[in-house]
């Protein structure tokens, strides 16, 4: 649901058909029958943009015949939490709301708590108020003929995959989700995923092998640029980025820092402050002491409440207010929803910066369609690069796994590693701040020591800095450490300065044990396909997070038959007994199993309170998912509420932010997919013959019935346009979509390719994104590229 | 198709009875094909091989990359049998992964500048170009430096210059990277996550 593995991440669906193989059963929902569909033993359709209705009605079909497991749910999630009494829902709104500002008071949400400050239980999970109660309560709505009347499905097929998924609520079964951009290109984006979390949760299916909610991610690498913080809300480690009423880092790490009341819980996250200190050690080295902050006051602060991304990154540009762009590695003029704003943005800059291995158009944005050289005044500077064969380094992949590559060449022309540019441009604006300048202080003192002897960027240099060093001879426990040496992992970075980590979940990355991120060796000593020592994992190369919730509460694997992970008692040795331990994968943590009430933790160690969120009270638009109709929709109203879409959306409302639901001039749902033989924008396959021949151009695909309503054939040219814009496209005439009955209403939805743009091939066609609209889910920003309307016509001599 | 000597031998002692049928008239693609791939192995005994990660999709496929160390190209890449994630098996774009290298003509290979107003690239040197891209940082940053916002808080900002990218980098250049981006002050820092 929310991806089609088989056609974009192929060779993940090797192993998804080696588990039907086992006698495992494949589930696909998705808008079109897709490549995965036709490996399914179940399919079912839903129109775009209806995710959580379909799985809200999985979760009160869950509840209902209680095909949940009970003893996860209580001792595992917050189920058993009391809600305090401020919470309400009514109609499509949670109790907070303020529809000045489009936004909620979180505190309406809050537990109840103890006055030791422990969050109030019910383990019966009867107090009406208890989050289980309030969870049958909210998805009470969600019947299977409401939510087919929402979602389009049938409701015989509806409840088919209700029953086979609800089955892996018990100890011996697994069930797991691979989603992609299908849901997080929402305006609900968010609450999709969560709206599976929390079924993951009620069928003990997190934590375990087989389980877990897996993002198929779409870039060889952009698990690691999160990673690594190359976005306006994280710094590397994900510490939340500090804001300027924050005035010094005392402020910013109580801030960052959670507690918590719980004795039962490890809050690891209370372990911050020791990366913020080790991170600023490696920012500026000698210079961050502790008499300045450790150099908390070079870093840029963001207004508390600012939001720097990527949709009102490009509203800035297209107002003019940013004037100098680096495109680094990416093709916004083509990847950015409505694009025709992002190309319009670019030609408002003073200087962009382009770097990639092929011409792009976003570098050459100003000799695009349309658009007239002469009148942009904007200078571009393309920097050629290295491919990734072309230089060394490291990537992380959807498991984590960050895994080592070589340089088998050099670079052709002058093309170079990105590291060596970085490197050499940092020089060059170093060089002129030595001279003078506006707060020259953080450029001067920047650590900006990543070469190697002749000069080159130095990969295994930086490497080791993420891992951290220790900065002076320490004493910890009985061990001593050396001044110089790799920090061996995270647990024993420091808050006072004598540790440097670039990036704490990589410590022990690169270690005295070497690159452990280079390994080759495939011993698999659980037989679950962890490969210990293959590459290396972060966290501390855990391959399953959260996996003592595989446990019982003795530390005895749910499923003694794919044990991820069992508690040993310690033997007793002259009379004493010795510690236990925990064998298999890596554990999230020391401590034993939770029937030992005083040493034992809680399993989910990232959770202030230890447990896992079934009721999440940190996201902007909701506790619970609630289903909103996307911000262009087919449907005049939402079935579920008089709240018709996301009332915590951002809605921009400049010239060219247009959008209209509902509008006879665009009658059919548009959606957006990728091709197994193009990535991305296309940037790079593109330019590749071998792949070009396979997939040439452009195309949209609709159902049978809706090309004879607009009188089309399949091969013919058709236009397709939305109130945002328009391109021409190769119609496909197809049976894998097919109409949705949405109430006593005919649907039609139509999809797309993203893949293709003006430059290359020629008449390959446009960007899809021309089409998307630049609404965005309220917590991430993400746009909704999924779900908006389009029309679709014949066009003039188009055969 | 051209033979050297030493490949003719080895033609004719592996492929020798297709040899003999041509002269009957029979077609000689496959043969010719099959020396190809013969020339291609004899290449690659001499080849140097390094492994690699696919740069599309984040399921983190391996392959192997063989490089002719005389002529310093890339002769071949494949899946790598070895790895455990796709044991040797690739999609159509990680089995493309060749036509990325230096044997695409279209990669870039030259330093390119456009100025205001102009209708085409200008090649540079990369000492001119990242010299003047730094005198534009310094002339931006300056010129738009936050040191306040609304309520006087300090904040040392730049909002006027932005960053995109990128998920296709290594984890080694995406760390200094953003530590040049922040130690200039840059809050818009954005990547393919958000899109």
């Amino acid at each position: 649901m929310g991806s089609n593995a088989a056609a974009n991440h192929p060779i993940s669906m090797k192993w998804v058909q080696k588990a039907k193989d086992n006698g495992g059963i494949l589930i696909s929902v998705d808008p079109r029958y897709t490549q995965t569909s036709t490996k399914a033993d179940i399919y079912a359709p839903l129109r775009s943009g209806t995710d959580i209705p379909f799985l809200g009605g999985m979760i009160k079909y869950i509840l209902d015949n209680e095909k949940y497991f009970k003893d996860y749910v209580v001792n595992y999630t917050n189920a058993s939490f009391i809600v305090g009494p401020k919470f309400d829902f009514q109609d499509g709104l949670f109790a907070g709301y303020d529809p000045k500002t489009r936004s909620y008071d979180k505190t309406f949400w809050a537990f109840e708590r103890e006055q030791d400050d422990r969050v109030k239980r019910d383990d019966t999970l009867q107090d009406p108020r208890c989050v289980y109660q309030l969870l049958k309560k909210h998805y009470s709505r969600y019947t299977p003929e409401l939510v087919s009347s929402i979602t389009g499905t049938p409701v015989p097929d509806l409840l088919k995959v209700y029953e086979a998924y609800a089955s892996t609520g018990t100890k011996d079964k697994a069930g797991t989700i691979m989603y992609a951009m299908g849901w997080t290109q929402h305006t609900v984006g968010v609450q999709n995923i969560r709206t599976m979390c929390m079924i993951q949760l009620l069928l003990g299916n997190m934590g375990i092998a087989g389980g877990g909610v897996n993002a198929l991610r779409g870039e060889a690498n952009v698990q690691g640029s999160t990673d690594q913080g190359l976005l306006f809300h994280i710094l590397p480690g994900y510490l939340a980025y500090p804001r300027a009423n924050q005035a010094n880092m005392e402020a910013y790490l109580k801030a960052i820092t959670p507690k918590t009341a719980e004795p039962m819980s490890a809050n690891w996250p209370q372990n911050l402050p020791k990366y913020f200190v080790s991170l600023m050690k490696t920012f500026w080295g000698d210079k961050a002491t502790k008499e300045n902050d450790f150099g908390y006051g070079w870093l840029p602060k963001l207004d508390a409440g600012q939001n720097c991304s990527w949709l009102n990154l490009f509203d800035a540009m297209y107002e003019g207010k940013i004037k100098g762009f680096f495109a680094w590695g990416q093709n916004p003029a083509c990847s950015g929803a409505n694009a025709h704003k992002v190309r319009q943005a670019l030609g408002k800059l003073d200087w962009l910066v382009n770097l990639n291995i092929f011409d792009n158009e976003t570098g050459s944005f100003w000799k695009g369609p349309g658009i007239d050289p002469k009148k942009i005044k904007t200078e571009v500077f393309m920097l050629p690069c290295a491919a990734s064969v072309e230089k060394e380094g490291s990537i992380s992949n959807s498991g984590r796994w960050a895994q080592w590559r070589y340089k088998a060449v050099d670079a052709p022309g002058m093309a170079k590693p990105d590291g060596d540019i970085l490197v050499e441009l940092f020089d060059k604006i170093r060089a002129l701040y030595k001279k003078d300048g506006k707060f020259p202080e953080p450029i001067l003192n920047l650590k900006w020591d990543y070469v190697d002897a002749k000069g080159h960027f130095d990969p295994h240099n930086v490497a080791k800095e993420i891992n951290g060093y220790f900065l002076k001879d320490v004493k910890i426990g009985e061990t001593e450490y050396k001044k110089g040496t790799p920090v061996p992992g995270f647990a024993l970075l420091q808050a006072d300065g004598s540790t440097s980590s670039g990036n704490w979940i990589y410590s022990q990355s690169y270690n005295a044990a070497g690159n452990n991120m280079a390994r080759r060796k495939k011993d698999d000593p659980t037989g679950l396909g962890l490969y210990p020592e293959w590459s290396w994992a972060w966290p501390v190369n855990r391959r399953i997070i959260y996996n003592r919730a595989s446990t019982d509460l003795n530390g005895q694997p749910w499923n003694p038959k794919r044990a991820l992970l069992k508690w040993e008692e310690g033997k007793e040795v002259d009379g004493k007994k010795q510690p236990g331990k925990w064998v298999g994968d890596i554990p999230d943590g020391p401590w034993p199993p939770m029937s030992d009430t005083k040493a034992g933790r809680y399993p989910f160690i990232m959770k202030p309170d230890g447990l896992a969120s079934i009721f999440g009270p940190g996201l902007v638009d909701g506790p619970f998912p609630e289903h909103y109709e996307p911000l262009e929709c087919p449907v005049p109203k939402n079935a579920l509420s008089s709240q018709f879409t996301n009332p915590t959306i951002k809605i921009f409302s400049g010239s060219m932010d247009k959008h209209l639901t509902c509008d006879p001039r665009f009658p059919f749902v548009g959606t957006t997919y990728r091709v197994t033989e193009h990535w991305q924008t296309g940037i790079m396959t593109r330019w590749q013959p071998w792949l070009i021949e396979a997939q040439p151009q452009m195309f949209v695909e609709m159902s049978e019935e809706l090309a004879k309503l607009r009188g089309i054939k399949n091969g013919e040219k058709v236009k397709v346009s939305s109130v945002r814009g328009e391109l021409e496209a190769v119609a496909i005439v197809t049976t894998r979509f097919r109409p949705f009955k949405i109430g006593d209403v005919t649907v039609h939805e139509v999809g797309m390719p993203w893949c293709f743009g003006w430059m290359t091939p020629k008449n390959g066609g446009e960007s899809v994104n021309l089409l998307t609209p630049n609404v965005g889910d309220p917590n991430t920003m993400i746009p909704e590229s999924k779900a908006f309307m389009v029309n679709v016509t014949k066009m003039e001599g188009g055969a | 198709m051209t033979v050297s000597r030493r490949e003719f031998l080895v033609i004719s002692g592996v492929a020798g009875a297709g040899l003999a049928l041509s002269s009957l008239g029979i077609d000689m693609g496959p043969v010719k094909a099959y020396a190809q791939e013969l020339k291609k192995i004899d290449k690659m005994k001499s080849a140097k091989q390094s492994t690699t990660i696919c740069p599309y999709c984040a399921v983190g496929c391996g392959l192997i990359c063989s490089t002719d160390t005389k002529a310093k190209t890339i002769i071949n890449i494949e899946g790598d049998p070895d790895h455990p994630i796709n044991e040797g098996a690739l999609c159509a774009k990680g089995a493309s992964l060749f036509q990325t290298t230096s044997n695409n003509s279209d990669r870039l290979k030259k330093v390119l500048y456009r100025a205001p107003g102009s209708d085409k690239w200008q090649e540079k040197s990369w000492e001119w170009a990242l010299g003047e891209i730094a005198k534009r940082v310094k002339a931006t940053r300056d010129g738009n430096f936050i040191e306040k916002n609304a309520k006087g808080e300090t904040v040392n900002r730049v909002e006027a210059i932005a960053h995109i990218g990128s998920a296709a980098l290594d984890n080694e250049e995406l760390w200094p990277l953003q530590a040049m981006m922040r130690a200039l002050g840059l809050v818009y820092i954005e990547h393919q996550a958000r899109i």
